[in-house]
């Protein structure tokens, strides 16, 4: 024997020989791959650099947000590879843009720890949007298989069982965001608080960064919020909350601030989507534990969101987070001051609430998805909505929401009880017409003020607010084959 | 006081037509149609009394209304609500409630507090017009 012993034992598969290979020869790519009910798939549009063949850039993402690295390692050997390998199948041109391309990818669903939307974001969006064959990525959608969605809790109660524990039926729920978000002192702060339930909403809201600063201490924000909600009970004879944000730096905090609001009594707590996917999945198993609704701003969102050619489109944070057991989340107005197409906005609210996904491209749903009975998360529209808007809410958004006018309520001149009661009054006679059988989407401004007759803070609040529209084009729209190819 | 739960309170009581054209909507739906009468009514009273069971399978709104001019004449001073339900799957439950009656004197309800340590308040909510009277005569 003349050679050495590495000589000897180097491996003489051409696939396994030392180097660098195309992602799609490693194994990546697979136009004739057979889905399996229990893979979970993932719908990216990839802008390749320029030069990279679109296959090779979606064999790249497939190995990137997979098993790959760069080069070949021996170590595959060892494994089961190809399983555990995910595999891009189909690579889609998109319709509006001539350098991006749709590229559908199947994971194994044993890639995956059960119930923990940590590990499986770690893979899917965990290295590989920072990938140099790509100079763009955003992931479009996902169909998360009903076998790993059974290991999800789900909505910690649920839009069915929140309106049975509110014993509120057959209308959208309305709330109010307290203004000024910042600065005022807990004594005041639950005055707001009290108006806004007295004058006829279900619902007040902390916003995303009240926490605990030093003009208000989270127990101080907390003992006059409920006092707000009890004087208002009282004087209504309806079950009534504001949503506690018990976001804080560590998690020690947060179950501490969670459990003060239990004792007090208060039906709802909220969270910040910027706490995180672990602590989020935490306290939604604490809410259920402790019969909390759970509510969950979407702070940051836009931040990955919104632009069009990166990031990770908001009906993916939905998914994420019905799975990971929140009971409310911000989605979207269609007609208020931030961002959202009528469509897409319709797309999201379908994701929360529907028990079945069915492939819809003009909402962006790109995957047929049966939700194993995980419960309902109810979307909240706020964000520059007013009264005014009724009718178009009501036929955009339907019955499952809850209507949140911060500005609308506790902007109105003769007060906050007066601008409660406008939004409630708005609200009803808009569903009133709704279920009479009248064209209220065209009738809705005669409506509107039809009932202002009756109700002086409705005409009041028309008047101040009837101008105000918020008429932008959207950035983030769909993008769709027409007449698509069959799925293969 | 105005008692507002059920879905259109903050409105002007309803008149007959209009509620008929409420049935004829939960008729339109398929839902089971029920009446329920309450002289204890409370934020947390989710049980009032049921006007015998649900009309399941209603075509008729008619047989709502009689039913309801009944239950009327039954309670002629309380609380009488309409309730609608819908058994189809991931909903089976509630869907629809509107007051449609009420007493003409409504006085609310009274804030008992009890002081806990650290500032904190029990409250505890009860109605002026059912304390200390029985059933019936109440309102």
């Amino acid at each position: 024997m003349s050679s050495s012993v590495s000589e000897r034992t180097r491996i003489k598969s051409e696939r396994y020989e030392s180097g660098v290979i195309p992602y799609a020869k490693m194994g990546y790519w697979d136009a004739a791959y057979s889905i399996k009910d229990t893979d979970v798939l993932a719908l990216f549009r990839i802008t390749p650099q320029p030069g990279v063949d679109p296959v090779e850039a979606a064999a790249a993402v497939a190995g990137e947000s997979s098993t790959a690295t760069w080069t070949v390692v021996w170590t595959d050997l060892l494994t089961a590879c190809d399983v555990y390998r995910a595999k891009a199948y189909r690579v889609d041109p998109v319709p509006s843009a001539s350098d991006q391309f749709f590229a559908y990818i199947a994971y194994e669903c044993d890639l995956f720890e059960e119930g923990s939307l940590a590990n499986i974001t770690a893979s899917i969006i965990g290295n590989v949007f920072g990938f140099k064959a790509v100079s763009a990525l955003r992931l479009e959608d996902m169909r998360i298989p009903f076998a790993y969605l059974k290991t999800f809790q789900g909505p910690a109660t649920g839009v069915i069982v929140e309106r049975e524990r509110m014993d509120k039926f057959g209308r959208p729920l309305l709330g109010a965001t307290v203004k000024p978000k910042l600065g005022l002192s807990g004594k005041n702060y639950g005055r707001v608080v009290f108006e806004g339930l007295k004058g006829g909403l279900d619902f007040l809201k902390d916003d995303e960064n009240i926490n605990s600063q030093a003009f208000m201490r989270w127990r101080e924000r907390f003992l006059y919020c409920v006092e707000g909600i009890n004087r208002a009970v009282a004087s209504t004879g309806e079950v009534k909350g504001s949503y506690l944000n018990v976001t804080a730096g560590t998690m020690e905090d947060s179950y501490e601030r969670a459990e003060y609001a239990k004792e007090l009594g208060s039906i709802i707590i909220m969270v910040d989507l910027v706490m995180g996917y672990t602590a989020i999945q935490s306290m939604a198993i604490w809410s259920r534990s402790n019969d909390m609704i759970l509510h969950l701003h979407r702070a940051g969102n836009s931040t990955y969101a919104r632009q069009k050619n990166h990031g990770i489109n908001f009906r993916v944070i939905c998914k994420w987070m019905r799975m990971s057991g929140v009971d409310h989340i911000h989605a979207g107005t269609v007609v208020g001051k931030l961002e959202g197409d009528p469509l897409m906005v319709k797309g999201f609210y379908n994701v929360l609430l529907e028990p079945k996904l069915e492939i819809n491209l003009p909402q962006g749903i790109f995957f047929d998805m049966d939700w194993a009975a995980l419960r309902k998360c109810l979307p909240v529209a706020s964000g520059g909505i007013h009264c005014g808007q009724m009718h178009q809410l009501l036929y955009y958004l339907g019955d499952d929401v809850i209507l949140q006018f911060g500005g609308g309520t506790i902007g109105h001149p003769d007060g906050i009880q007066a601008g409660a009661t406008a939004n409630r009054v708005a609200l009803e006679s808009m569903v009133l017409a709704r279920n009479e059988g009248r064209d209220y989407v065209a009738e809705g401004p005669q409506i509107l003020r039809d009932a202002a007759k009756m109700c002086g803070p409705l005409q009041t609040a028309l008047d101040l607010w009837k101008d105000i529209s918020f008429d932008y084009t959207s950035t983030d729209t769909a993008d769709f084959v027409e007449t698509p190819t069959a799925n293969v | 006081m105005r008692l507002t739960q059920g879905a259109f309170s903050f409105l002007p009581d309803l008149t007959d037509d209009q509620i008929k054209k409420q049935v004829e909507y939960c008729v339109s739906k398929g839902w089971a149609i029920n009446l329920e009468w309450s002289d204890d009514v409370h934020p947390r009273n989710t049980y009032w009394e049921l006007w015998g069971l649900p009309l399941f399978d209603i075509k008729d709104p008619g047989a709502v209304m009689f039913e309801l001019s009944e239950c009327r004449k039954a309670n002629p001073t309380g609380y009488i609500k309409l309730q609608a339900f819908d058994a189809a799957r991931f909903v089976e439950s509630t869907v629809f409630a509107i007051i449609v009656q009420r007493p003409s004197y409504e006085p609310g309800f009274y804030i008992e507090r009890t002081e806990g340590a650290g500032r904190m308040q029990r409250y505890q909510f009860s109605s002026y017009a059912v304390q200390a009277k029985p059933q019936g005569e109440r309102y």
